[in-house]
Order: C-alpha cells, then structure tokens, then sequence
C-alpha cells in the first residue's frame, strides 16, 4: 500500500503518511470544528468538567499506590497517605476537593442546558449521554466515599445499600449481592474498590466520548439558541457565527481555567474540609460496625435526592397518590393518541392502588427510593418535556426565567435539608419541595407553551471584543 | 412500631445535639495554634499525661520536627521506653486492660479535633472546654464528672495541674410531673459531695445548663488554662500535621494562578480581537 499524501512536513508528514487519522480527527474536533463565536460564561463548565476528570484519575492513580482496600487498613492507610507519604495530603485534598467539584461544575453545565434548551432537537443524544455521565458520576461518588472508611463512609453504604432492599421480592437479596455480606463489611469495601477505581471510570470515560461525538456531529448550541449550521458562508461552506474551537475556545477556555483553579485552589490549601461539606467531620473516625452515628447525613451533592427519600412518608403517600391521580387525570384529558390515553390512566391507576391501596400497597420506603430515582432520571426526558416554542431563555417569557430560578432555590432548599437531621419542619419543607421538584418537570409540557414569546433571531447576537 | 423507631431516632439526634448546643463552649484561643513554644508545650502535655492510655497511633514521632524539636529532643524528652523517633505514638496501655479498667478502649487521638468538630461547634472549642469542665462527684465510678460530657469514662488526668474546684451547675427542665420548668441547683465541695436545691421557675425561662466554678487557686486554675490552651493546640497540629506547610505553599500557589490567569486573559483578549 502506497503513503498516504501529505501535504504536512517533518515528523507531522511522516506521520501523516502512515496515520492520517490523527490530523483528520484534529481537525474535526479541535481545529475545524466550528463553535458558535457567542459562548457566554455558562459554556465554560464542559471543558471544566474533563478538566476535573482529569484532576481525578490522575490523582486517583497515585492515591491508589497507597491505599490499602481492606477493613482493618482502609482508614489507617488513607491518614497514611495524609501524613507519611511524600505530598500526599496534597493529592489526597486534590482528590477530595476535585469530587465536590465535579458536581458543582456538572450542576452549573445542566443549568447551562436548562438555560438555553441544549437538550433541544437535534442534541436529544448529546443530552441522553450527559444524563447517563451523571448517573455514573453519582455511582463513582457513592462507591468511593465508602473508601476512606470512616464512620460516615460507612453508615452511608449501609443506608444507601438498604434502600435496594425495598424493592419487592428481590429487594433483599440485591442488597446482598451489592454488600457481598450481610452487613457493609471488607467485602463490601473490596467490591466498591473494584466499581470505583476501574469499572465506572472506563464507563465514565466511554460516556463522555460519546457525549463529545455526538455533540461534534451536531454542533453546539448558543444562548441565543440559533443553529449557525443554517447560514453558511457561500464561498467557504462554514458557518458565518462559527469560529474554530482551536485557538478561539482553547485560549478562551484556558482563562476560564484560570479562575476555576484560582477557586479550586483556594478551598484545597485553606478550607479542604469546606466547614464539614466536602470533609465531613464524622469520617474522621474509623469506622464501627457496632456504633451508629446519631445523623447520618450523605455528602452535600446526593442531598437533594435524600431529602425527597426522606419526605416519601406513610402520610405523605397519600398526597402523592392525590397528585398522580390528578396528573394521570389531566393526561387523559389532554392526550390525543387513544392508546396513550387508556395506558396513562391504567398505569396511573395500578400506581395508585400500589401506594395507598390497603392490602396492595408497597412500602412507603419503596416508594421513596422509585421518587429518588425518578427524580435523577426525569432529567432524561427534558427533550419531550419542554414543548416551548423558542429554544434559549432570551427569547422565552420572563416568568419562565423565575420559574428555572425557582426550581433552582427548591433543589438547593432540598439539599439543605438532607445535610440537617430530621425534625418537623425539614419534613415539611422536605415535602414542600418534592412536590415543587416534580411539579416543574410533569407540568413543564403545559407550562413551557404558555406565555408571550419573542421573536429568536437568525443570527446570533455576537459584539467584537 | 415505625413510629416508635422515628420517635427513638428523632430523639437520639435531639439529644446529641443537646450536649452541643445547650453547653455552652467557651473558645479555645486559636493564636496559641501557630506559636511553637504552645505547641511544645502541648507536646509535652500529650507525652507526659494522654499518652498513658491514649494513643495517636497515625502520628510519627519524628513529625514533631514540625513544630521545632530536633530529634534528639524528642528522643530524650518526650518518648518513654524503647520506642524509635520513627515509630507512632502508640499506648502501653492493652486493650482488655482498659476495657476492665475504663469500662471502654480511649479513643485513638491522631484526628480527635477533627472528629469532634460539627456544623454546631469546633471540635477545639469542645475539647478546649471539655479538658477543663472536671468537677469531683463523689457518685461516679472514678469520683469525677465532666459538665460537657456528663458521667464521662475519663477521670480528671490533670487534676493535681488545675487545683481542687468547687463546681455549681444550674439547670433549667421540665418538671417529671409535669408543672413547669424547674430550676435545679447542684453545688459539688471540692470532695465531690452535692447538695442539690430545686425552685420551681417564676416568669419566662429557657431550658438549658449552665455551670460556673470556683477555684481554691485561683492562679493555678488560670495556668491550667493556658496549659490546656497548648494542649489543644497540639492535638489541632496532630490532626493535620501538613496544614501550615499547606498554607504556605497555597498562598505561592494561588499568586502564580493570578499571574497565569492574567496571562490567559491577555492571550485570549489578543485572539479574539480580530473576530468580528
């Protein structure tokens, strides 16, 4: 087989001539992938968020050369790591701080995408990619945080683990086929070991390579939410708002890092525990099987959803049968496909009767676990849910910002209450804000159509520098 | 029954957030955390009284260069036996032993004011107070109570350091029959014996605890405070050996991300100048 031509020089050339797929795939998604020029500060949280990856496995791979993954070392090994090992506290805080910014930083990207309608046909793929990120996210915390195998680390696996056990019927016996045990023990901790350092990180990896190609096949999105793939320069066939990534973005991305190491920094040399958030005081005993700690909280990212398990009360069921049973109601009326229409209410109806229906019903527990899950995965149906006519905040109605602002003070409201112990009122403001949570994702198919919208341009709103 | 096990569960965080929240803690001078000579001190203090039954079994001797003490120092001032500079500071004392003679192991103190730290309090300000809060209690196994973690397993360590003390602890709670708020008055001799008077509360009043002590030196007892101020000091290093070395570092670190953010700004401003 003849060389490949090149038209490069050098090493690149020779190179080129035997692999031209280096140079093609650096041209497509770095150096001619075009970007939209008009990329405000919520666009640099995607290069942020592999930024962090980054930080992790690399700081994951040292931490793992001194760790021990077993019961009677686990917690010794991490303080070893702490103290005797030469710059370990730094690439232990470095790993610390970089979990609880992974979220912040996933958290702002979603916002982004919630702001602007990225998840809008045609990136209904890029979006399905960047949910499943997240839940993966959400499983390399949760297997993780049971590594330091402190009194918090492991009180939270017994927990969390127990919440599979209130699905029916197979419920107990998947609890124990996670622990290994019957109670969070070595097993426990060797298994996590394994999901943590290896199976969710190559799984993690292969998500956000899938996210980032099925972004590049589609393009960006921008806040004015306009498809510059739709006026095209007629001389060169590229987009008239589009800029190549590499320099424009590179450099700008790189000033963007610069803040966000200025932050990230700040926490890990001069607050590492962030007042008991991203350290939490109580993993700094070892951990007793035999002794339980008054409040088991999990870490501040999984509060959220904590407190919708925790608001799912006998009582409340019955709120919460009175609310589907009203939205089943108004799916019925408002659906147009008959099978749709029937299956609605039939499924509505089987769900009421399991949740308050005597001797049908499933425990309450249960229930709290389907909410939480519900309520990471409702985010996956954003794309049908949102039936608004302009893709991007700017061109939608006011109140429709208020209302996003909203959503957002009752996510934080909720992951407020997760961090406290339980008490009346963290009931009711735990309840308060569940139904508000879902409230805004089962009704957004009426609300999102409803307001004056404003005209979206052709072009993107773009002034020079 | 679930609502027994929420009621029992809602208690039990009630009351352990009672012993935080209604004591009041008084605040460990945290000036003495960065003088070596406090530190020293404490070190001193650790060797000489915790460590008989304490361990801090995750510090290295040899760390104690931190805080200014050379190795031969350390070697012929603060370890007793045969250990080595390089070893961790681990107790002579057994584990059954302990069980037998305590009623339950002393926990490891490597991380204590870490671990005794809360979204209510620090974990300095509660050792800071708990170390000083010994009063005598003739009813207690060891003939010593604490005010901030009452019928404590630790009897008074220090004791002979702060001096004998008269303790007066007034409580405020709801009467067991039910008639209001009682005011309940223990005033313990310095030999432990109590005399106890209960009031019942006239006008409004907040459930809670407060305690007072009166020392028969009062000089000794105010040297004591300082010695313990040390102490707490020491175990604050402890819990992190690393934390002024991190700071130091940090403050070089966060200067050159200045310049480089600086430098990132100016670079992406020179690119994007052209596009129109």
């Amino acid at each position: 087989m003849p060389l490949h031509k090149t038209e490069y020089k050098g090493v690149l050339g020779w190179i080129d001539q035997r692999m031209p797929s280096v140079m093609a795939e650096y041209k497509k998604h770095l150096s001619e992938y075009y970007a939209p020029k008009n990329f405000n500060f919520w666009y640099f949280f995607g290069s942020l968020a592999i930024v962090v990856l980054v930080i992790q496995i690399a700081t994951g791979i040292f931490l793992t050369m001194h760790y021990k993954a077993d019961a009677r070392h686990a917690f010794e090994s991490v303080e070893y790591i702490m103290r005797d090992v030469p710059g370990g506290w730094f690439i232990r805080y470095m790993h610390s701080t970089g979990a609880s910014f992974f979220f912040i930083v996933v958290y702002l990207h979603m916002f982004r995408a919630l702001l602007y309608g990225s998840y809008r046909t045609p990136r209904e793929i890029v979006w399905i990619f960047g949910c499943l990120i997240f839940l993966a996210l959400m499983g390399e915390a949760f297997f993780g945080y049971l590594l330091p195998w402190g009194q918090m680390s492991y009180w939270g696996a017994q927990v969390i683990v127990n919440l599979f056990s209130a699905i029916p019927l197979i419920g107990p016996d998947l609890s124990l086929l996670i622990r290994g045990d019957y109670v969070v023990s070595d097993a426990t901790l060797n298994r996590f070991f394994a999901f943590h350092v290896i199976a969710i990180p190559l799984v993690l990896v292969g998500l956000v390579a899938a996210h980032i190609l099925a972004l590049h096949d589609v393009g960006s999105n921008n806040p004015d939410g306009v498809e510059i793939k739709e006026t095209l320069d007629p001389r060169t066939g590229k987009p008239l708002d589009g800029i190549p990534f590499h320099p424009y973005y590179t450099v700008h991305d790189i000033m963007g890092l610069g803040v966000f190491l200025i932050i990230f920094f700040s926490v890990l040399f001069f607050f590492p525990e962030m007042g008991g958030y991203f350290l939490e005081w109580n993993n700094f005993i070892a951990a007793d099987p035999l002794q339980t700690p008054p409040h088991i909280a999990p870490v501040w990212y999984f509060t959220p959803y904590y407190s919708i398990l925790r608001a799912t009360t006998e009582e409340f069921m019955v709120v919460l049968a009175a609310g589907l049973a009203a939205y089943v109601l108004l799916l019925f009326f408002t659906l147009r496909n008959r099978l749709a229409k029937y299956a609605a209410l039939l499924v509505g109806a089987a769900a009421v009767v399991l949740m308050i229906g005597g001797p049908f019903k499933l425990d309450p527990k249960f229930w709290g676990v389907v909410l939480m899950g519900v309520s990471v995965l409702i985010f996956v149906a954003l794309p049908w849910l949102d039936q608004s006519p302009a893709r991007s905040m700017r061109y939608r109605p006011g109140w429709h910002f208020w209302l996003l602002m909203a959503f957002v003070v009752v996510f934080l409201v909720l992951g407020y209450f997760g961090t406290q112990p339980p008490s009346p009122v963290n009931e009711r403001a735990s309840q308060a804000g569940t139904l508000a949570y879902f409230g805004f994702f089962l009704l957004m198919p009426w609300w999102s159509r409803m307001g004056e919208f404003k005209p979206a341009p052709k072009r993107v709103t773009f002034a020079a520098h | 029954m679930k609502k027994l096990i929420a009621a029992i569960c809602l208690l039990a965080s009630g009351t352990a957030y009672a012993s935080g929240a209604l004591i009041h803690l008084d605040t460990w001078p945290e000036a003495r955390g960065k003088q070596l000579s406090a530190l020293q001190n404490g070190a001193r203090t650790f060797a000489n009284y915790c460590l008989g039954c304490h361990g801090a079994n995750l510090m290295r001797w040899n760390r104690l260069t931190a805080i200014g003490l050379d190795e031969r120092q350390i070697r012929d001032f603060l370890i007793f036996g045969n250990q080595k500079v390089g070893d961790t500071m681990s107790t002579a004392m057994r584990p059954a032993d302990a069980k037998l003679w305590f009623g339950k192991v002393p926990p490891d103190l490597s991380v204590i004011t870490r671990a005794r730290t809360s979204f209510e309090y620090k974990g300095t300000d509660y050792l800071y107070t708990l170390l000083r809060g010994y009063y005598r209690d003739a009813a207690s196994p060891t003939g010593w109570n604490n005010v901030v973690y009452p019928s404590i397993a630790m009897p008074h360590i220090l004791w002979e350091r702060q001096g004998p003390r008269e303790a007066t602890i007034e409580k405020v709670h709801q009467d067991l029959g039910g008639k209001g708020l009682v005011r309940e008055v223990s005033v313990y001799d310095a030999a432990g014996n109590v005399a106890v008077t209960r009031t019942p509360v006239q006008g409004p009043a907040a459930e809670g605890t407060v305690y007072s002590f009166r020392p028969a030196d009062a000089a000794l007892a105010r040297q004591f405070d300082g010695e313990v101020a040390d102490l707490v000091a020491y175990l604050t290093f402890m819990t992190d050996p690393s934390a002024a070395t991190r700071v130091r570092i940090g403050v070089w670190v966060l200067l050159f991300l200045g310049l480089f953010t600086v430098v990132a700004w100016w670079l992406n401003r020179e690119y994007w100048k052209d596009v129109k």
